[in-house]
């Protein structure tokens, strides 16, 4: 067996939240490592379809000693400008990255870490988990009662309408990764059904700016882990009904009904040839606009408290969700593909299960994990509500790394007693 | 002040019992596992007897204070006596009861006072299903349409938003909307 090779912070994952530890680490004069399964911001370069633009806009793309300096601050990144924004900040803070390593297990015992990897182990004081929280798509267990003929597609998998075959597309969740693809694909001439849960509906813009920028404003994305009231709900969330685009369009149901999306209840079974939708359609419409309601209202309680009633353009409120009955049923011999849409469970095949919960989540406090030295990053609404924007992996990073500090301090003082 | 308030608000809901069952179960997994069961009895022509006493939960055989019964049967323009509520018209009931019981709850839980709740539940049904008329209807409720009529210490937005979370938590609203396999035998 190879003799590990020692440091004090092993950090696996060169994406944001990996480089956002690294600087963090770096600033504080920490011996650290990152390692990357593949080449840096792996999933931006391998795992998004080509017409994804982040859904935050680029001034809001702010990292520990690094933020936005181009000449569109309200645009929103493709996937290959993130990679380009990604590369500059690892080289400017000069990240002592080695890619192309694929880590198998971590095994910790005595306030050592042991970080098997395919380039051989590591050993360390603390160890920072940054694989993200996109990397594994979730497809739910109907998957399997879908008919032989149908091809099944995750946002991951999905690149353009080019490389979906033949016959009609069942797109199941309508976050942004749903809507979007339904969206794309019905106006390439699909003829797409879409089934819809539980969402959360927001208009691009309101009163002139872009809502990323009231939500900034208003604290909401800083709101904390340990101060909401049910913070497992909160980390279910799913991701907004948005997309970037130079015209800064609105992506909600009424805009991809319009277009020609037929819509659906959540899809809950299978009948023979029938795939079967709940008749709870209206009510997920319903609260999605009293949720929205209530948010703008908010943010025009904020802009009258603030004084700024006079800049911003006069509030028009989106209108509520106008659709026709949504199907109740969709004959799957019209069906050729299947887009699961349907969120992300990150997993950690290298870690002693007896880390996670009995649903193969992992245990955590604010990303400190039970056994001393271990951490985790990225994951949604870690610490804030913005955890896993790229906006929001800098002041995690920043608390953990203030955290991790004092265990290692601990653990020298440990060694010498 | 709020705190005050949400001291006098009762809608006769124990929230501190269901949160606490709530912080309960989600620890102990097996436990939340519930049956319920009904029996019935066929009494004569289109009329029966439900009855409901013993259910399972919290790991353990559960009674009512007292078996309940309910008779249904079909109205007299199908020929039949009338001697209780039609069958489907029970799944009516059922909505209702369970839709209400939540916006107390969830009322209860977001302290907003109740003065009266009341609702109407109304379900279309085309008889050419079950009577075998036309192939294409359905046997069941071709839609169902519940209005309530809900005077509270709320705004409308926030008696709205009550109503919301009550179908989301709703059993009866989950058994209707969505399928739920069956399986019938003979002993």
């Amino acid at each position: 067996m190879n003799h590990p090779r020692t440091t004090d912070v092993v950090v696996i994952g060169g994406g944001q939240a990996g480089l956002a530890m690294s600087q963090c680490l770096t600033s504080r004069s920490i011996d650290h490592v990152v390692l990357e399964r593949g080449e840096s911001a792996n999933s931006w370069r391998t795992e998004r379809w080509d017409s994804l633009r982040l859904l935050t806009p680029n001034w809001l793309a702010r990292l520990p000693g690094w933020s936005y300096q181009g000449v569109d601050p309200d645009g929103y990144m493709s996937a290959a400008d993130v990679v380009e924004y990604l590369d500059a900040y690892r080289r400017s803070i000069g990240a002592p990255m080695y890619t192309g390593i694929e880590v198998t297990r971590i095994t910790s015992r005595g306030g050592r870490h042991t970080v098997d990897t395919s380039d051989g182990p590591w050993s360390a004081r603390a160890v920072v988990m940054a694989t993200g929280a996109c990397s594994n798509p979730h497809v739910p267990s109907i998957a399997a009662e879908m008919p032989a003929h149908v091809e099944h597609v995750t946002p991951i998998g999905y690149r353009n309408p080019a490389g979906i075959g033949d016959g009609g597309v069942l797109v199941v969740g309508a976050s942004a990764s749903g809507l979007q693809i339904a969206d794309e694909l019905s106006r390439a001439g699909s003829d797409v059904t879409l089934a819809v849960g539980d969402h959360v509906r927001l208009p691009r813009t309101y009163r002139g700016m872009d809502i990323h920028w009231w939500m900034d404003a208003i604290g909401q994305l800083d709101e904390r882990y340990d101060e909401v009231d049910d913070i497992d709900r909160a980390r279910r969330l799913p991701s907004l009904q948005l997309v970037g685009s130079s015209e800064r369009r609105d992506l909600d149901l009424s805009t991809v009904a319009a277009n020609g999306v037929s819509l659906a209840g959540r899809l809950v079974g299978r009948s023979g040839h029938r795939a079967q939708f709940s008749g709870s359609f209206a009510n997920m419409c319903t609260s999605a606009d009293l949720k929205q309601r209530r948010l703008l209202d908010r943010l025009d309680e904020y802009a009258a408290e603030h004084g700024l009633d006079a800049e911003l353009s006069e509030a028009t409120r989106p209108a509520p969700t106008v659709t026709v009955p949504p199907l109740l049923e969709a004959d799957l011999r019209s069906i050729g593909t299947i887009v699961w849409a349907t969120g992300f469970r990150p997993t950690y095949p290298w870690l002693d299960p007896q880390l996670l919960d009995r649903k193969g989540r992992l245990v955590h406090d604010g990303g400190v994990l039970p056994v001393p030295g271990l951490y985790v990053l990225g994951l949604p609404f870690m610490r804030r509500r913005k955890s896993s924007f790229l906006d929001g992996v800098g002041p995690d990073a920043q608390d953990l790394a203030e955290h991790l500090v004092g265990h290692l301090a601990c653990d020298v003082a440990r060694a010498h007693t | 002040m709020t705190i005050t308030e949400s001291n006098t608000i009762d809608n006769g809901v124990n929230v501190e019992a269901l949160l606490g069952a709530r912080e309960m179960l989600s620890g102990a997994p097996a436990a939340a596992q519930f049956t319920f069961s009904a029996t019935n009895e066929w009494v004569n022509g289109t009329h029966s007897r439900s009855t409901v006493h013993e259910f399972f939960g919290l790991g353990d055989q559960q009674t009512h204070r007292r078996p309940y019964s309910v008779d249904t049967d079909h109205p007299g323009i199908f020929a039949s006596e009338d001697n209780g509520p039609t069958p489907p018209e029970m799944v009516l009931m059922g909505l209702a009861g369970c839709l209400t019981a939540g916006v107390a709850s969830v009322a209860q839980n977001r302290g907003i006072q109740l003065r009266s709740v009341k609702s109407t539940v109304e379900g279309r049904l085309d008889v050419a299903g079950i009577l075998g008329i036309d192939p294409e209807v359905r046997n069941g409720f071709g839609g169902i349409r519940v209005r309530f009529e809900i005077d509270a210490d709320a705004t409308r937005e926030e008696i709205e938003a009550v109503v919301a979370q009550s179908q989301k938590r709703s059993a009866v609203f989950d058994v209707v909307a969505n399928p739920t396999a069956i399986v019938v035998d003979v002993a």
